[in-house]
């Protein structure tokens, strides 16, 4: 039964003028209704949560499912929201979940992703000779989204999922076109339906070569062992592929525009590159890209911050809300680098279904950060700032475009 | 200071690694968790209270 909701829906909207904020209704709800009733998009409704305690009670109990498939689960109906098909094993639970999970988990340990920083400082470096090279050739701004935030990580996920170098231009223009708002629908699902069919192939010539990256592992250690099929490892690998490269593509742009806006913050980076690691946790909380959730439904009757949630109600938390908590972060609007507790943001979630690829993350916003600032000191936006296009219409929030000049 | 862990909890997310690279590690097959010193020195236990308070599985616990 479809009732339509008289709740207002989630903000998504930053206050006027400050387009690194989150709604200012989340500071509201978190003391006067921390637990409060939405609308979705369906007509239904679900209970939003706002405070960081809530949330880290939610998301660490797994009674409260991340599969869209129970009832109850509050689809969001934004662009990039939950995909029933081929659902990967971040909408699943335990067992399941697990048993997926740890097939790739080593992937992304902390020594192996430190293994590819020299990689991955070589891949920033040859975009920013790029972006100097046009600067030279009397470009008179650059797009740093499309010139380095979206090629960064589309080229660290080639390098493990082992796309071969010749095709990293198509993979590129492919991924690079799902996440554009310019192309028209049709051209995005040609794209989507042309990167289903690449990565198909990939997998393919895998399966008869494999190489040394996280395919072949799969196809030699699991899929020979008959624990998942070919369509797993495709499924595996688109999964991969969109988890790390339109957060980290955003938090990219986001990061670089915070910096060309606090000068003083920037110095201080470049003066001493020992504090990038923090600040990269830093801006980590205060940007909380995800905007759309996580999302749950609950398969028990628990009680969370004195609010009864029922077996079969949904549940949307605020990840920018829990990390501009004045409870938990001092002074919580101010983006302060040397902050001590930063890295207990819940920017990557929080529980089982943490960011797997979160070290890696870490790795390439740190190198990208610094070399930002040792190579472009004087990097400023080409337009004034009112007029960047945020993208408060999407799941993963950022900028669409960032004209730049130095 | 005594520090236990519960593996099965463990989802492999790594941030005790990078809080206290001394006392914690990740398996090589899997990326869970390896203690690498159960009972660390004084100048740690700032570092391990923090893992424990982040780990997002709750998988590490920490004994007086």
């Amino acid at each position: 039964m479809t009732v339509t909701s008289p709740h207002a829906p989630l903000p998504v909207e930053p206050p006027t003028g400050c387009p690194f904020d989150p709604p200012a209704e989340f500071g509201r709800m978190r003391i006067e209704e921390p637990i409060k009733k939405i609308s979705l998009p369906d007509g239904t409704w679900a209970w939003l949560v706002t405070r960081y305690a809530d949330i880290r009670a939610i998301l660490g109990d797994t009674r409260f499912s991340s599969d869209t498939t129970t009832p109850g689960y509050p689809l969001s109906g934004m662009t990039g929201g939950a995909n029933q098909q081929n659902r990967g094993f971040i909408r699943m639970d335990p067992p399941e979940h697990t048993r997926l999970r740890r097939m790739v988990t080593r992937e992304f340990m902390v020594k192996k992703v430190e293994a590819l920083r020299p990689e991955i400082q070589r891949i920033t470096d040859e975009l920013c000779d790029a972006m100097q090279s046009a600067k030279l050739n009397g470009a008179e701004s650059v797009d740093l989204v499309e010139a380095l935030a979206l090629p960064v990580p589309s080229l660290v996920i080639s390098l493990l999922l082992g796309v071969p170098y010749e095709d990293h231009a198509l993979f590129q223009g492919l991924t690079g076109k799902l996440l554009s708002r310019t192309i028209a629908k049709e051209e995005a699902d040609a794209a989507r339906s042309e990167l289903r069919d690449y990565l198909d192939r990939l997998v393919t010539a895998k399966e008869a070569n494999p190489g040394d990256d996280i395919l072949s592992r799969l196809i030699v250690e699991q899929q020979h062992a008959g624990e998942i099929t070919h369509d797993d490892v495709i499924g595996f690998a688109a999964l991969l592929l969109v988890a790390g490269h339109e957060t980290t593509a955003n938090m990219i742009g986001l990061t670089a525009l915070s910096m060309m806006g606090e000068p003083k913050t920037a110095q201080q980076l470049r003066e001493d590159p020992s504090l990038i690691r923090g600040a990269v946790e830093e801006l980590l909380r205060f940007h909380s890209i995800i905007r759309n959730g996580p999302r749950r439904a609950a398969t028990a009757d628990i009680e969370i911050g004195g609010q009864l949630i029922r077996a079969g109600e949904g549940v949307v938390v605020a990840v920018p809300s829990a990390n501009r908590d004045p409870e938990i972060f001092e002074n919580p609007d101010a983006l302060d680098v040397c902050r001590p507790n930063a890295q207990h943001h819940v920017a990557f979630g929080y529980g089982i279904h943490q960011c797997l690829g979160q070290a890696l993350a870490r790795v390439e916003l740190q190198v990208v950060l610094a070399t930002l600032l040792r190579r472009f000191p004087t990097m400023r936006p080409a337009v004034p700032i009112e007029t960047i296009p945020f993208r408060t219409d999407m799941a993963i929030y950022g900028c669409h475009e960032l004209p730049v000049t130095w | 200071m005594n520090i236990t862990l519960d593996e099965d909890k463990c989802c492999a997310a790594g941030q005790c690694v990078l809080v206290a690279p001394e006392v914690f590690d990740q398996r090589d097959e899997d990326g869970i968790v390896v203690l690498l010193d159960a009972q660390p020195p004084a100048e740690q236990h700032a570092a391990v209270h923090e893992a424990a308070a982040i780990c997002p599985a709750a998988a590490i616990q920490v004994h007086a």
